[in-house]
């Protein structure tokens, strides 16, 4: 096979998920009454990176062969911690920014710590630590309320040129910052080995523990992220157990439908992104379609459904029937 | 010959067989329910008083069914995370189909259980047959009842009163000094036991959770047996769903939310291994036991909301680091 060909397949996931998006967002933008404005592509870009940071944590996850059900808690957790330190002068709400990341690392490590050295399974893991970090979160805001630098929020949340969403220049800063980084270092690359074969990358030598740690650590600090955004979109804090929720769920739905394999290894982060932006735009398409408020909770749950079934399906890999029971 | 024997006998530590035979994490949960009990009873004297006793069992009863279901599927090595909403959906179908005159009130309860039985078997053909991993089916599939649910209040006010038999079901008295909540726990609890001890399909399951491939090769249907399951499962979420509803005498929305997690802690705690194949339903009830006994103390301390969760994550991770690690490989 040619070089290229090796890379598209490599790649398939992450530009099928680039195909569903601009697909979905160019039906969504037509049946749109103001059209393909800087405006509504701001307000999409908004929505879409909170759920694309929340749907990276997901994925560095996932890629070790794992599942985070507390990144919706951690995403809210960092919220309602970045609606006390992120405000004052430059300084202060720098501190205050690096205390949440920090706090987003931390909660992350603790999953990572529990399920490597631990050796627990991850999904009642981190149902455990999603229990005790909305404990927190509810600790620090039994109500909702709180502040932040509003002249950094309007920034972050703004154009930049009047024209291109300063959110989506953060999300690619971020990407080009810190993931492509771990996917090309010796750590993340055993990350994804763990991922696909465990067995196989620890007889090979490579730090599987460390690479899966780290994977964990750098999942809870795009939670944080999310968090720290989703504080300047509100201006405030909130300890929302169904915010939590849903922000899991459709960091699972928007995994899948970025092309990562929920059985680890495969896929990358930027797949998760357009995935997140895609699953962001079916709840816009319900919007500007104009379907009833009381069906759209039915319909979004049933594109969830069809989606993430399709991305999960394992009967389509099945090569011989003993293949069905790993 | 005999002789052998009997020396054997007489040098090897003769300790009692319910002893020798007592599973750790079963035990361990005995000996914390004892020891909450205790401190309870240092924290107030009415704790160890028959009636708060009774009333604490009441309330366990409706997590125990909950947690017999739940703990069907994870001795599958699988998990069911669409309990809150079928809960839910159980709770309001049954009021509803109250609100269509005696025929309904005598369909209620079967409606509520039939509707959990139906996402269950979504859940299960996911699972079995479609082999989408558990957990995003069940994730999923929740997020499906809960819309269906809001379509279902949202349009008209709907009936979300519990009828008479419901609430009877919940908090009526046949045995006096026991409430029928109590008495529907033991019987489901009778049945699973009988389900696992006696039958060949509640063998399969220990079977398929310690190794599907092998139970698959040995010519069970093991298909059959999973979707089943699922099925068993959602069909007891619901039944649970309808007795909170008698208990609260009426459904309301996001009713459910309050069981996921403590279910699935009730049955880890009672030392059933989360990847399925081993464990004991009386750890199960241990569990149930154990858990509403936390969240009873934690509540008359007046501990808020927060300080719950807190403890709750922490209890079960705790005890997960005691016994619920996977062996090491290698």
């Amino acid at each position: 096979m040619k070089e290229w060909r090796y890379w598209l397949n490599e790649q398939r996931g992450t530009l099928m998920g680039l195909a569903i998006f601009i697909l979905m967002f160019a039906v969504y933008i037509f049946n749109h009454p103001a059209g393909f404005t800087a405006d509504v592509v701001q307000t999409a870009a908004n929505k879409g990176v909170l759920l694309a940071f929340v749907a990276m944590a997901q994925t560095l996850v996932v890629l070790t062969a794992g599942i985070d059900l507390s990144v919706g808690m951690v995403f809210v957790l960092t919220n309602c911690i970045a609606s006390y330190i992120v405000i004052g002068d430059t300084w202060e709400t720098t501190l205050g920014i690096v205390g949440v990341l920090l706090a987003g690392m931390l909660c992350g490590a603790v999953n990572g710590a529990l399920v490597i050295y631990g050796r627990l399974q991850p999904i009642v893991a981190t149902i455990a630590t999603a229990a005790i970090y909305f404990g927190i979160a509810l600790l620090l805001r039994p109500f909702p309320g709180g502040d932040t630098n509003e002249d950094l929020a309007d920034f972050l949340t703004g154009q930049t040129y009047e024209l291109i969403p300063t959110s989506l220049i953060l999300l690619l800063a971020v990407v080009l910052i810190v993931w492509i980084p771990f996917r090309r270092s010796v750590l993340g690359r055993a990350a994804y080995a763990s991922g696909s074969s465990e067995q196989a990358a620890f007889m090979s030598g490579m730090p599987i523990r460390r690479g899966k740690f780290l994977a964990y650590v750098l999942g809870g600090l795009f939670a944080g992220m999310g968090g720290l955004f989703l504080t300047f979109t509100t201006y405030s804090g909130e300890a929302a157990y169904q915010s939590g929720g849903v922000y899991t769920l459709w960091s699972i739905a928007a995994v899948v439908l970025g092309g990562v394999s929920l059985f680890g290894g495969r896929g990358s982060a930027i797949g998760a992104i357009f995935g997140a932006f895609a699953a962001r735009t079916t709840g816009d398409m319900l919007f500007v379609f104009d379907v009833d408020p009381l069906w759209q909770p039915l319909l979004q749950g049933v594109v969830l459904m069809i989606a993430v079934s399709i991305g999960a399906i394992d009967l389509l890999r099945v090569r011989n029937r003993l293949d069905w029971f790993q | 010959m005999s002789d052998m024997t009997e020396e054997r006998v007489q040098t090897a530590p003769r300790l009692p067989a319910f002893i020798r035979r007592a599973d750790p994490a079963v035990a361990t949960a005995f000996g914390c329910i004892i020891l909450l009990l205790i401190v309870g009873s240092i924290y107030s004297s009415n704790f160890l008083s028959p009636e708060y006793l009774i009333q604490q069992l009441k309330v366990a009863s409706f997590l125990g069914v909950v947690a017999a279901g739940m703990m069907l599927v994870i001795l599958l090595g699988h998990i069911d995370l669409s309990v809150p909403w079928v809960m839910t959906m159980g709770a309001m179908m049954a009021c509803a189909a109250a609100g269509f005159g005696v025929n309904g009130h005598i369909l209620a309860i079967p409606v509520g259980v039939l509707c959990g039985a139906l996402f269950g078997l979504i859940n299960g053909f996911g699972v079995a047959y479609m082999r989408i991993p558990s957990m995003i089916v069940t994730l999923a599939t929740n997020v499906v009842a809960q819309g269906l649910m809001v379509l279902y209040t949202g349009g008209v006010s709907p009936q979300d009163s519990a009828p008479p038999a419901i609430r009877w079901l919940a908090t009526g008295f046949i045995i006096p000094g026991l409430p029928n909540a109590v008495i529907v726990w033991a019987i489901v609890s009778t049945v699973m036991v009988f389900l696992y001890s006696r039958t060949s399909y509640g063998r399969a399951i220990y079977g398929i959770g310690n190794s599907e491939r092998a139970a698959y090769l040995s010519g069970m249907n093991t298909r059959r047996i999973v979707l089943i399951a699922f099925v068993i499962s959602g069909a007891l979420s619901a039944f649970a769903g309808v007795l909170v509803a008698g208990y609260a005498s009426k459904a309301a929305q996001a009713m459910g939310d309050a069981y996921l997690l403590p279910s699935i802690a009730a049955v880890v705690l009672g030392g059933t291994s989360i990847l399925g194949g081993k464990g004991s339903y009386l750890g199960t009830i241990a569990g149930v036991i154990l858990i509403t006994l936390l969240q009873s103390i934690l509540a008359v301390m007046q501990m808020p909301e927060a300080g719950r969760q807190i403890i709750y994550g922490v209890v079960i991770i705790c005890m997960l680091l005691l016994y619920g690690r996977t062996p090491a490989s290698r």
